[in-house]
């Protein structure tokens, strides 16, 4: 019998040597005339237990991990000897990490295939895409609405209503991009995606072009991104040789095409409307809005643009029914999050869960605290853009309303933990540099102020009139909040503000006011 | 280790031709001769704006915004290491005080001898793993200054 086992061929598994597990594994199943077949699979995202190793019994699929490659013989050992290994997690399925979690975008990742369409069709893909089929256009926008999916990019717009705008709108030619430009700090949930299952990503396009009356799609990822990169071509190339995309595809009488495009490191571009400058092959400078992409899109044709995640969640809205995903949930936001705790965390991840977890919960408990053991001081939530909070905020429940209220962010779903050894008024810096760093250039707020607010946070730091360069700084953050194009510049305020808000003792505040703090 | 093909007009011309077709098709060319020679020459430039019936401005104004368009070979590796948030928050800043005195090369630069340039990149996407870095394209996680060390003893330089 052959002893089938599962090895992550994710980026962040081969990072810390996935490939060199597999190697080792499949050397020692040859010593010992073990036959073994190796399925490379994307990441469960357990990424603290990465690499992460599954060997499939009577009982299901048991994990061992982090695996290194001298652990193989003793894996091999455990599953076919029975034996007892210190590296054991018992079934996967069991894993409390795992267990806690609500999966519906991620219910495949790490199970599947990511290279086999036939995988993709056992484990419940093209479902959705059948009922979008028998739904027909209307109905099938009218379901993603009904679901209240928002934009899980960051804006929280609304889906559904996007895609209505772009259906209603007049035009021979429309698109689909997929926005793979996942810039954010402290965010993979994208990438996890498109390595782990990237037919969703596709089904999800399809749906979307079908709904909307467009015959093109793009999937722009960032070319930090090289494992997504090679995952999304061969899922398309494979699509296609299936019949799910071209002329008449899925046997019915509409056409729909896919095609992968990269960036070329600019973080502006995850922007959508530099993003789409960028596939026109221009600068990726930002668009004045309106016109809005529904209806002036890409070439100046309307345009639904979504993250990744928001298209890879509507197969599973259309398969499972819009009722089951908006049951989940809290106030306006509605179903799932793919959640990604990150930086200085004990077990980082992706924890996809309902809206509604408070952010106590996911760093202290589900995350573990710290990985360095000091005590947690500050966490990003957002990516680059997203506010710093200290403990006092932990309260505040994972929720779009929730974050805006307390001058928060969810945006992308990132969580970075920092520990006590965080200098926030370096990070308050670096937040300005960033933009400056990153900015496209167009409006003057993002392009100048960002340069000013590095000059002037210097000038607090160094004590030099600190109160009036304060002042200087929250006037500078209203200019750049209420005055720039794109959230580039629009969001810098947040984590330069809440730097400064919650934690003024690192801008040199008077120790009063550190008392007050804590 | 990519090798590089030595800069030709004749070939450039191809690659143009086979991409040109495309929609927004100067992202593509631009990949495609940096795939090919490890940057963009400067000579590419009229090339592409003849094949696009782009201006030489546009094109240049392209290539140089964005970050990942060379207009210089590379070393001979190409170690980028991520600065961004999540991999500040678990000891990246220290990872390139190391590399820069390693290599004896300040980030954004590369050798004196050409054997590796050092970049900063925001982010890899492996951020409960970080620190993190790609050397010639191969992604590493949970780097310390040894580990460093031990890649660049690997590559060789």
């Amino acid at each position: 019998m052959t002893l089938k086992v599962f090895v992550p061929r994710d980026a962040g598994a081969e990072a810390v040597g996935a490939g060199d597990v597999a190697a080792a594994l499949a050397a020692a199943a040859y010593r010992r005339g073990v036959d073994i077949e190796i399925v490379r699979t994307g990441s469960r995202g357990l990424y603290w237990l990465e690499p992460l190793v599954e060997a499939e019994t009577s009982e299901g699929r048991v994990a061992f991990g982090p695996a290194t490659p001298v652990d193989a013989d003793g894996i091999l050992d455990a599953v076919v000897g029975g034996v007892g290994h210190p590296l054991t997690l018992g079934p996967v399925e069991s894993i409390p990490w795992l267990k806690r979690q609500t999966r519906l975008t991620f219910a495949r990742c790490g199970i599947v295939d990511p290279r086999s369409i036939g995988d993709y069709g056992r484990h419940g893909g093209w479902q959705g895409l059948s009922r979008a089929l028998a739904l027909g256009p209307a109905g099938t926008i009218e379901e993603v609405v009904q679901s209240g999916l928002r934009g899980r990019g960051g804006a929280g717009f609304p889906t559904g209503i996007k895609w209505r705008t772009v259906a209603a709108a007049p035009g021979p030619k429309k698109y689909i991009v997929c926005n793979a430009d996942e810039g954010d700090s402290g965010t993979f949930a994208d990438r996890m995606i498109m390595e782990g299952d990237p037919f969703m990503v596709i089904e999800g396009m399809i749906i979307a072009g079908i709904a909307v009356g467009a015959a093109q799609g793009y999937v722009y990822i960032r070319s930090e991104y090289p494992h997504a990169i090679a995952a999304m071509q061969a899922a398309i190339e494979a699509a296609r040789h299936a019949g799910y995309l071209g002329e008449g595809m899925a046997e019915s009488a509409h056409a729909f095409d896919l095609e992968v495009r990269v960036g070329a490191g600019a973080y502006v571009c995850g922007e959508e409307t530099s993003l789409l400058e960028s596939l026109e092959g221009k600068r990726g400078v930002v668009r004045a809005k309106p016109p809005l992409p529904a209806h002036k899109g890409l070439f100046g044709r309307p345009t639904v643009i979504n993250n990744v995640i928001s298209l890879a969640t509507v197969p599973a809205i259309l398969a499972d029914g819009a009722e089951r995903y908006r049951d989940l949930g809290m106030g306006r936001s509605r179903g799932t999050m793919p959640i990604q705790l990150a930086g200085n965390v004990m077990q980082g991840g992706l924890f996809e869960t309902a809206f509604g977890v408070t952010l106590g919960e996911l760093v202290d408990d589900i995350g573990g605290g710290t990985f360095t053991g000091r005590p947690v001081r500050a966490v990003q939530v957002g990516g680059p853009l997203g506010a710093y909070f200290p403990r006092a905020l932990f309260d505040t429940p994972f929720d779009y309303e929730a974050f805006a209220a307390r001058d928060g962010l969810i945006g992308h779903g990132g969580v970075v933990v920092f520990d006590d050894s965080v200098d926030m008024a370096r990070q308050a810096r670096f937040a300005m540099e960033f933009c400056a760093i990153e900015s496209c250039g167009k409006c003057t707020p993002c392009r100048i102020g960002s340069t000013r607010g590095v000059e002037t946070i210097d000038r607090i730091v160094r004590g030099e009139g600190r109160d009036e360069q304060i002042a200087v700084l929250t006037d500078l953050c209203n200019t750049l909040k209420f005055g720039s194009l794109c959230a580039l510049g629009g969001f810098t305020p947040y984590p330069v503000m809440s730097a400064l808000t919650h934690f003024p003792e690192d801008f040199g505040a008077a120790p009063e006011r550190l008392d007050a703090a804590e | 280790m990519p090798a590089f093909t030595p800069w030709s007009a004749e070939r450039a011309t191809e690659i143009i031709a086979s991409e040109a077709g495309r929609e927004g098709a100067l992202l593509p060319i631009l990949h495609a001769l940096q795939a090919a020679f490890g940057y963009i020459d400067r000579a590419a430039e009229p090339l592409i704006a003849d094949a696009l019936n782009l201006s030489r401005a546009e094109v240049h104004g392209v290539v140089t915004f964005y970050h990942d368009f060379r207009s210089e070979p590379a070393g001979k590796h190409v170690l980028r290491l991520c600065r961004a948030e999540a991999c500040q928050a678990a000891g990246g800043d220290a990872l390139v005080d190391h590399a820069e005195r390693r290599l004896g090369t300040p980030i954004g630069t590369t050798t004196p001898g050409g054997d590796v340039t050092l970049e900063a990149v925001y982010c890899l996407g492996l951020c409960a793993l970080g620190p993190s870095a790609m050397l010639d394209g191969r992604v590493v996680a949970r780097l310390d200054a040894a580990g460093l060390d031990a890649l660049l003893d690997e590559a060789g330089p």
